[in-house]
């Protein structure tokens, strides 16, 4: 396990442009994994519930945005910081292997998880060996 | 001339790149000593300190937490969210396996009086500070 597995990671800049929420923003780390229909693609976004995640889909372009609820820990001052807290936001370029109208995504306890449904004419597909004899 | 200026050009791609990558360990470093699983934030107050935690993904029956005197132990297990399909992976940058952290308080805590929650992957822990280790306040007398 290296050090950059845990380290969340700041978004520097979007595309050039300066942002209108004064709040810092996090690149989630993700796990893309494909199985036989589907790639799934797991982001890990804590403090983010259901009403702060947004999936959209431009074009090839789909972007994950969670934005956190402002942090309610009144009368308490911070004394020592190992991680910052803030929204995320991550952007994927997709394939045309995804069948666009069925994407799925749900979140629970901190991580997003987006079904993305392959194709039909991009399933695998088992090809049966015949024997030659 | 011309190998000169080609060899002199990947030199300084070389250069680049080995400064990019001691910036990326930099990076790391300034950070503090944060490559333990999960990162934490301290907060305090007067009567409680509060420590939240990162662990996103994590059940809360994978999560043990225990105080003794002055120390906490969070203790648990990430588990790989998949299915037991067959599957491929592309990309693969989220932490997983057993975990636990240790962290000292410079005070000793009440520990019937802790309360722990678990939403959206974060973990609040609010630990009280023991009755004997309360500030006294100190009344001065004029004599």
């Amino acid at each position: 396990m290296t050090e950059s597995t845990i380290v969340k990671q700041e978004e520097q800049e979007y595309g050039g442009a300066e942002r209108t929420r004064a709040r810092r923003v996090y690149i989630p780390r993700v796990d893309i994994y494909e199985t036989g229909d589907a790639v799934v693609l797991l982001a890990d976004m804590p403090g983010v519930d259901e009403n702060g995640v947004d999936v959209t889909l431009e074009r090839n372009i789909l972007t994950i945005t969670g934005y956190i609820q402002d942090d309610e820990r009144a009368g308490y001052g911070l004394a020592y910081r190992e991680y910052g807290e803030g929204d995320y936001e991550r952007t994927f370029a997709l394939s045309d292997e995804v069948d666009r109208n069925r994407i799925e995504a749900t979140i629970r306890d901190g991580v997003l998880v987006l079904t993305l449904p392959k194709a039909e004419e991009m399933k695998t597909r088992k090809i049966a060996v015949r024997s030659a004899a | 001339m011309f190998w000169r200026n080609v060899g002199r050009r990947s030199v300084w791609r070389e250069m680049d790149r080995l400064q990019r990558e001691m910036n990326r360990m930099m990076d790391g470093f300034s950070e503090g000593a944060r490559s333990e699983f999960p990162p934490v934030n301290i907060w305090a107050n007067e009567e409680n300190a509060m420590i939240t935690a990162e662990l996103p993904g994590v059940s809360t029956e994978d999560l043990d937490i225990s105080v003794v005197g002055d120390t906490l132990t969070l203790s648990g297990e990430r588990q790989a969210q998949n299915g037991d399909e067959e599957q491929t992976y592309r990309r693969r940058e989220r932490w997983q396996g057993s975990f636990s952290r240790t962290l000292q308080l410079p005070f000793r805590i009440d520990a019937e009086a802790v309360d722990a929650t678990f939403a959206h992957g974060i973990l609040s822990v609010v630990l009280p500070r023991a009755e004997a280790d309360k500030p006294h306040r100190i009344s001065i007398s004029a004599n």
